[in-house]
């Protein structure tokens, strides 16, 4: 005889385990495979978003409030030191105009696209990102102000990273020196190209794949080299810090030091991607025009 | 009913529970940075156990599935990993609630340190899983947070609920 609960309960916790647990590895499967569940993301992203604004608020709050009790020799100091600066950069913007035409007219003789568009947005940090095993930040622009995934991210001194994922008023910035991320760059000094890896640690780049006869010292630039049509070309990337030779490995250990100040500032710019490369031309032979006549039925 | 009968509970109200919930995810969601956020006890995966193992009528996998789904956004994570850990988690508490019920604080916060630890073990793989690398020793630290706070909480949520007054 089978024994039959005198309350009924629904289904077994285990077939209630078996149920949720399947479900929630699907979910992890599609959405690393393929992308598809950004609509549900989205969606109760939007319902937390005002939730995650009042959490974040006592330190918004306690950081207006020290920005309120500044001293007055503070603001002056800071006054006279900004004016210093202003003058410098004017100085360097009268130059800068100068090269700009003249290099608009180079491009020009040399029939090549523009650097980059000079669009930009910007940004602050809202928050950092809460999972430790990846190096991602949030910041308050989303796609209501026309933030596209895959745009890149610099601050005032390098590159920062790339726009990952785009919610309506937020959108996560993965840094380049998340696991996995891959910047094209190139050596200042003479031009090499190669590649920065993240190692999903903080302040720490690695060269991959650079022989260990490659010219490349201690102190070299890197900068990005916008071969990959994802990251404007010339934004600081990298130091190199390290170069370690071990002729045991076929390649250099080079470690850098990122550019940019990602846990100093919380302002950002976030640059329009280039524009997308032209499709190569399809062979006129091979997709012959229909005939108007026919087309119409 | 006089205060001399502690030992019979009075059911908790839905919404007390609900709010209990939503108290613990606004604590998540502050803006927890470095260490902190390692040390951070999941508040939400600790408020779950605490109603599962108190009340297992009148929450389950679901709403822990659920719960899971609004800390994966929150947390920008792989859609589905902390809501396979807290389901996870749940069932082992569903499991053991009765047994955890006869223990005192300290004996139950040994008991939720397990589940705790469970349930970052499983987090934990499914990051290894879609190719994250291992980031030391300190991400443990929330299972130990988590259970000195077990005892904390067993202590604060009665006071909450003998507070409230009792229904005519």
């Amino acid at each position: 005889m089978d024994h039959q609960p005198f309350f009924k309960r629904g289904p077994s916790l285990v077939a209630r385990l078996a149920f949720f647990g399947l479900l929630s590895i699907m979910l992890m499967a599609v959405d690393a495979r393929f992308n598809q569940l950004e609509l549900l993301r989205q969606s109760v992203g939007l319902v937390l978003y005002p939730l995650q604004q009042i959490a974040n608020s006592p330190l918004a709050l306690s950081r207006r409030a020290g920005e309120f009790f500044v001293t007055q020799h503070q603001l002056a100091s800071e006054n006279t030191r900004l004016r210093q600066q202003l003058l410098a950069t004017a100085v360097e913007a009268q130059r800068n105009h100068s090269l700009q035409a003249e290099n608009a007219y180079l491009r020009r003789l040399l029939a090549s696209r523009e650097k980059f568009a000079e669009r930009a947005t910007a940004a602050e940090i809202m928050s950092d990102g809460r999972d430790p095993f990846s190096r991602r930040i949030i910041v308050d622009k989303g796609s209501s102000d026309h933030i596209l995934p895959g745009q890149a991210v610099i601050d005032d001194s390098g590159l920062v990273g790339q726009v990952t994922r785009v919610q309506v008023l937020s959108s996560e910035i993965t840094l380049i020196t998340d696991k996995g991320q891959a910047v094209p760059v190139e050596v200042v000094r003479n031009g090499l190209h190669a590649i920065a890896f993240g190692h999903g640690q903080d302040n720490l780049l690695e060269l991959a794949f650079m022989a260990t006869n490659m010219d490349i010292r201690k102190g070299d630039e890197l900068v990005t080299s916008g071969m990959d049509g994802t990251y404007p070309r010339g934004v600081p990337v990298a130091v190199v810090t390290e170069v370690e030779r071990n002729a045991g490995y076929p390649f250099a250990r080079i470690t850098c030091t990122p550019s940019a100040g990602v846990d100093r500032y919380r302002n950002l710019l976030i640059v329009s991607a280039p524009a997308p490369r032209p499709e190569p031309a399809p062979k006129p032979e091979h997709t012959p025009k229909p005939a108007p006549g026919k087309k119409k039925k | 009913m006089t205060a001399s009968a502690p030992v019979l509970k009075r059911p908790v109200s839905g919404p007390f529970i609900a709010m209990s919930l939503f108290a613990a995810v606004m604590m998540n969601l502050l803006p927890w940075q470095g260490i902190a956020l390692l040390a951070r006890p999941d508040f939400v995966l600790l408020l779950l156990l605490y109603w599962v193992i108190h009340q297992p009528l009148r929450i389950g996998m679901a709403a822990a599935w659920g719960l899971g789904i609004v800390m994966d956004v929150a947390d920008g994570a792989l859609l589905g990993q902390y809501a396979l850990s807290y389901t996870a988690t749940v069932f082992l508490a569903l499991v053991l609630h009765r047994r955890i019920q006869a223990f005192g604080l300290w004996q139950q916060a040994l008991h939720v340190s397990v589940l705790l630890l469970a349930s970052q073990l499983l987090t934990l793989l499914a990051h290894l899983a879609s190719g994250a690398s291992f980031i030391g020793w300190s991400y443990f630290l929330a299972t130990l947070s988590g259970t000195l706070l077990w005892p904390a909480l067993g202590l604060l949520i009665p006071l909450a609920l003998k507070h409230k007054p009792l229904p005519e």
